[in-house]
């Protein structure tokens, strides 16, 4: 039996140990709290105000799967972390200087995530005995329990405080406590010293028909300001100064939602209509939500009875002439791979999307890994070779998805785009481009007036079919499953045929490598080591390459995002350093690809799989060991 | 209503050569469908010919339009994006019990459910020939087949039945020998506004030759054939005499003239009630208490998915400011850097 205590803990600051004032060049803040505290909301609506103030982000939401998990335990914690700094940042930062612990459960979950030394902002009035004891705490001090003494801990009385701001609200208390989030969001805006107009506007709008929850939202956000500023204990220790980007009108974009809005440009480019079949599935869904929201743009973006349906409908607009896309995450790829090699032999244009979690089978829905890479590049029967490609951070998914689209277009080949929860999830500032600067995109259409049309005739260059549109009369055709007779289309079973079919469409992908930059290498351009990393670790990479070169390494970086075709000059990139390590979210999926591409060379590799991204600083420890052997 | 005619029949058959089992069901079928075609006055490059596996499914090969022979169970699936990308094309997706109710079974639902103006032709054989004779969802209980030596234990799948109970709109049904009903039914079911669906009871001649002989036999078949058609009397029988009455909640077979029986009493049938109990007690009559129901069961208007869509998406294009991708990428919150 636990010692009964005062209803709360103690609320009194704990001010006696100041934070170092250091001129940071970035700050990592982390929110969490319960799944229903509004923790993903409240660290959106931070990111949103200090791009607003100039500085650049980078965020990670870091959820359970479960949508309300047991109220107060550690399963059902829902953090999210944002990284705000005057300089570039490139991740979401790897440990917190602040952490927000709305709850104990919140407090037992993240404090690993926590800087020594950083502040912790406890939500003193949910460390009941009961909620300490929920949260899997053993005594009724949780400081001394996690030995946090030499942290600045902050305790706030945040729901008492909650309702004294909204006492006079019309609102029950269930829904006043609703706002304590904003409390929190206050005490932060306070500490770095970010204006509240750009939120209260907000809310204005969004509640613009309950004014009483805009009303409490405003309030509460307040009041949780003029409390940091009354304790007064940790002002101005910190001053993100505004980032030095590169002129231009920017929004805040997560990698969803930039893979959307990828895939509509592309069509826009493109002259055609976009049509996206897909199911619900965690974390690609927002895909779908995003495009479905498009319709004024002649977008149709359907939620179909399954996975299958999702590439089998895209597929049967492809056939009809528009852009067909399917979104997913690995265990939909699974299930969409027969249909997908239905695109490979009728050689339809055709965009499969893949933002990757946790796996096997259910795995870990939310959170990330880089273990589909293999599926998608051989996740199918017979030779059906694909094109692969994998965008490396939220902004770029909308250049690679228009890359996807472009190429599948131009090449009549169908594509996987993989992407993954931390960068699908993720969000960070995004230069608004004008539509008039892309790349016009030119489908690989069939001469409508072809009175000799044959639907497996080839560019002689791009070894692409030309794409012949129902409704267009004189070139009815058959396509199908079954092998096809080079040129005219007709099935075959010819053994010479199977075998130059096999080719011909192998050919095709392999002869994108020509519509692809070279791949890029990033610091030293020769040297000790080469990282290597694909998709979304560039960010942690680019850090660790930062970090390393600052302590005189000789050290170089290639994050690949074109898997399959490689880049032209790969081998020679790899050739330029003494080591090369391959570093992924799986168990070494890459580097196995790279192995098997070039034999001859060698490869290291770094691989971490605990459904987490990659630290900067497990790189850096990394690269220096390799240095050393 | 007559329908110009742009193109005879024989235009519609493509120049590769048919490979079905002589005496397959399935030629009457492909010929059913050209004539259909031909009768529709539809310009050969609007029709789009979509099929998934199994024998059934090489139609597509056989069609001189736009077609697409795809994977097993997937028909429907690929026919709502044909259909839904350009709703202009008039769309007939070919399939078979296996393809439609077995691997297929979750699109087949879904696509009656939906109602896209899609038009299926079901050919039911009871059996999977293309794997040389396993039992399909519509195999009789007991039917001995490579996979089930000791006779199957599961009850089959009544086509028409699960059409009405994904609240169908359109259901008819044909023997495959009857070329004549079965191009009438692919005319309306090709102008029906929704999604129509067609079984054709099929005689495979290798794995289950004979499945239909009691409803089929020359001999007798006019008195186990009921052929409907809407607004007419429920008659049928080599004489012509023998009808169809409602007893209680249970259709009754009589003869016209006995038991005080009179053509007064005999239904006439009505293929657009929406209510659709007499219809799936038609559906339900099987040899040899009950003819079989032949001819369009059920036709009845509902809303249709595209119609739906192009309204909706006419809405939206009128009402929304954001009219390209410039206008989205500039919407809600920016700022400038400078």
């Amino acid at each position: 039996m636990l010692p009964k205590i005062s209803e709360k803990l103690i609320i009194k600051i704990m001010a006696e140990k100041k934070y170092q004032n250091v001129d940071l060049e970035d700050v990592v803040i982390r929110f969490s709290g319960d799944s229903g505290d509004g923790m993903q909301l409240t660290g959106t609506l931070f990111s949103e105000t200090s791009a607003l103030v100039g500085n650049d982000f980078v965020t990670f939401p870091d959820f359970p799967a479960e949508i309300r998990a047991p109220q107060g335990t550690v399963g059902g914690v829902s953090g999210f972390q944002v990284h705000i700094g005057h300089q570039p940042v490139y991740t979401p930062g790897d440990y917190c200087d602040v952490l927000i612990a709305m709850n104990p459960a919140a407090l037992k979950a993240n404090r690993r995530w926590a800087k020594k030394g950083a502040i912790i902002i406890i939500n003193s009035d949910e460390f009941t005995e009961k909620n300490l004891q929920r949260a899997g705490y053993k005594t009724l001090n949780p400081i001394e329990e996690d030995k946090l003494e030499d942290y600045n801990i902050i305790f706030a009385p945040i729901n008492e405080l909650t309702k004294e701001a909204l006492k006079d609200s019309d609102l029950d208390q269930k829904s006043i406590l609703r706002s304590k989030n904003m409390f929190a969001l206050g005490i932060c805006y306070w500490m770095f010293d970010r204006p509240m107009e750009h939120t209260i506007e907000r809310f204005e709008k969004k509640f613009a028909k309950v004014p009483a929850v805009a009303k409490a939202n405003i309030e509460t956000l307040k009041a949780g300001y003029n409390y940091a500023e009354n304790i007064g204990a940790f002002k101005s220790t910190f001053e993100v100064a505004p980032s030095e980007q590169q002129p231009g009108k920017y929004r805040s974009i997560n990698g969803n939602t930039a893979t959307a809005w990828g895939l509509a440009a592309a069509a826009e480019r493109a002259h055609i209509q976009l049509f996206c079949g897909s199911y619900p599935i965690t974390p690609a869904t927002d895909i779908l939500i995003e495009l479905t929201k498009l319709r004024s743009l002649g977008i149709k973006a359907l939620q179909v009875e399954d996975e299958i349906a999702g590439i089998c409908t895209a597929i049967g607009a492809s056939f009809a002439g528009s852009l067909g896309v399917t979104s997913t995450s690995g265990p939909g790829l699974a299930l969409k791979a027969e249909a997908s090699g239905l695109a490979v032999i009728t050689e339809l244009p055709l965009v499969i999307i893949d933002v990757q979690r946790g796996g096997p089978s259910t795995g870990l829905p939310t959170k990330t890994e880089q273990a589909d890479l293999l599926q998608a590049l051989y996740g199918r029967n017979g030779e059906s070779p694909m094109v692969v490609l994998a965008a490396t951070t939220p902004s770029d998914c909308f250049y690679y998805a228009f890359q996807a689209a472009k190429i599948a277009l131009e090449h009549m080949t169908p594509v996987i785009l993989l992407t993954d929860g931390f960068i699908g999830n993720g969000s960070e500032p995004f230069r608004i481009p004008k539509m008039e600067d892309l790349p016009e995109i030119h489908p690989h259409y069939a001469d409508p007036n072809d009175t000799n049309y044959q639907p497996y005739r080839r560019d002689p260059k791009t070894f692409a079919r030309y794409w012949a549109k129902p409704g267009i009369k004189g070139l009815e055709h058959r396509i199908g499953g079954l092998e096809k007779m080079a040129i005219t289309g007709s099935v075959s079973y010819v053994p010479e045929n199977h075998a130059i079919m096999v080719e011909e469409r192998a050919e095709k992908v392999r002869r994108v490598v020509e519509d692809i930059p070279d791949q890029e290498i990033l610091g030293d351009q020769t040297g000790d080591i080469l990282m290597v990393g694909w998709g979304s670790t560039r960010g942690h990479l680019l850090t660790a390459l930062k970090t390393l070169r600052k302590e005189g390494k000789k050290v170089g970086m290639a994050q690949f995002s074109y898997i399959n075709p490689l880049p032209k000059n790969t081998e020679d990139v790899f050739k330029r350093f003494k080591k090369v390590i391959v570093f992924e979210v799986n168990t070494g999926q890459f580097v196995s690809y790279l192995r098997s591409q070039f034999g001859h060379l060698d490869f290291l590799q770094y691989d971490k799989v605990q459904g987490l991204p990659f630290t900067a600083i497990e790189i850096v420890e990394f690269v220096n060991k390799m240095m050393e052997e | 209503m007559e329908n110009k005619i742009l193109h005879q029949p024989a235009e519609f058959k493509s120049n590769q050569e048919v490979r079905w089992c002589p005496g397959c069901g399935d030629h009457a079928v492909l010929n059913a469908l050209h004539k259909a075609m031909s009768e529709l006055g539809i310009p050969k490059e609007k029709f789009v010919v979509i099929s998934g596996i199994g024998c059934s499914s090489r139609t597509p090969y056989y069609m001189n339009t736009y077609a697409f022979h795809t994977i097993h169970g997937r028909a429907a699936a690929i026919s709502t994006g044909v259909k839904i990308a350009n709703q202009d094309l008039t769309v007939f997706t070919v399939t078979g019990d296996g393809d439609a109710l077995a691997i297929g079974g979750n699109h087949f639902i879904h696509f009656i459910r939906r109602n896209l103006n899609l038009n299926m032709v079901l050919l039911n054989n009871r059996i999977y020939g293309l794997t040389k004779g396993q039992y399909s969802p519509t195999s009789e209980e007991g039917k001995i087949t490579k996979t089930s030596p000791y006779g199957t234990i599961e009850h089959p799948f009544n086509p028409g039945e699960l059409v009405l109970g994904a609240q169908g709109k359109f259901f008819a049904r044909s023997m495959d020998t009857n070329i004549k009903l079965q191009t009438e039914i692919m005319v309306e079911a090709a102008q029906f506004v929704g999604a129509s669906v067609i079984e054709i009871l099929q005689n495979c001649v290798i794995f289950n030759d004979g499945a239909y002989k009691n409803i089929n036999d020359k001999e007798t078949r006019e008195d186990h054939q009921i052929i409907l058609h809407h607004g007419e009397k429920m008659i049928f029988g080599k004489n012509r005499d023998k009808g169809l009455v409602l007893d209680g909640f249970k259709l009754k077979v009589v003869t016209i003239g006995q038991d005080g029986y009179t053509m007064d009493d005999i239904l006439t049938h009505d293929a657009h009630c929406q209510e659709p109990f007499i219809h799936m007690m038609l559906i339900n009559m099987a040899y040899p208490d009950y003819p079989t129901a032949f001819g369009i069961i059920r036709a009845v208007k509902g809303d249709s998915y595209g119609v739906k869509m192009d309204q909706q998406t006419a809405e939206i294009m009128a009402k929304s400011k954001i009219k390209c991708m410039d206008d989205v990428l500039n919407s809600g919150d920016t700022w400038e850097v400078k």
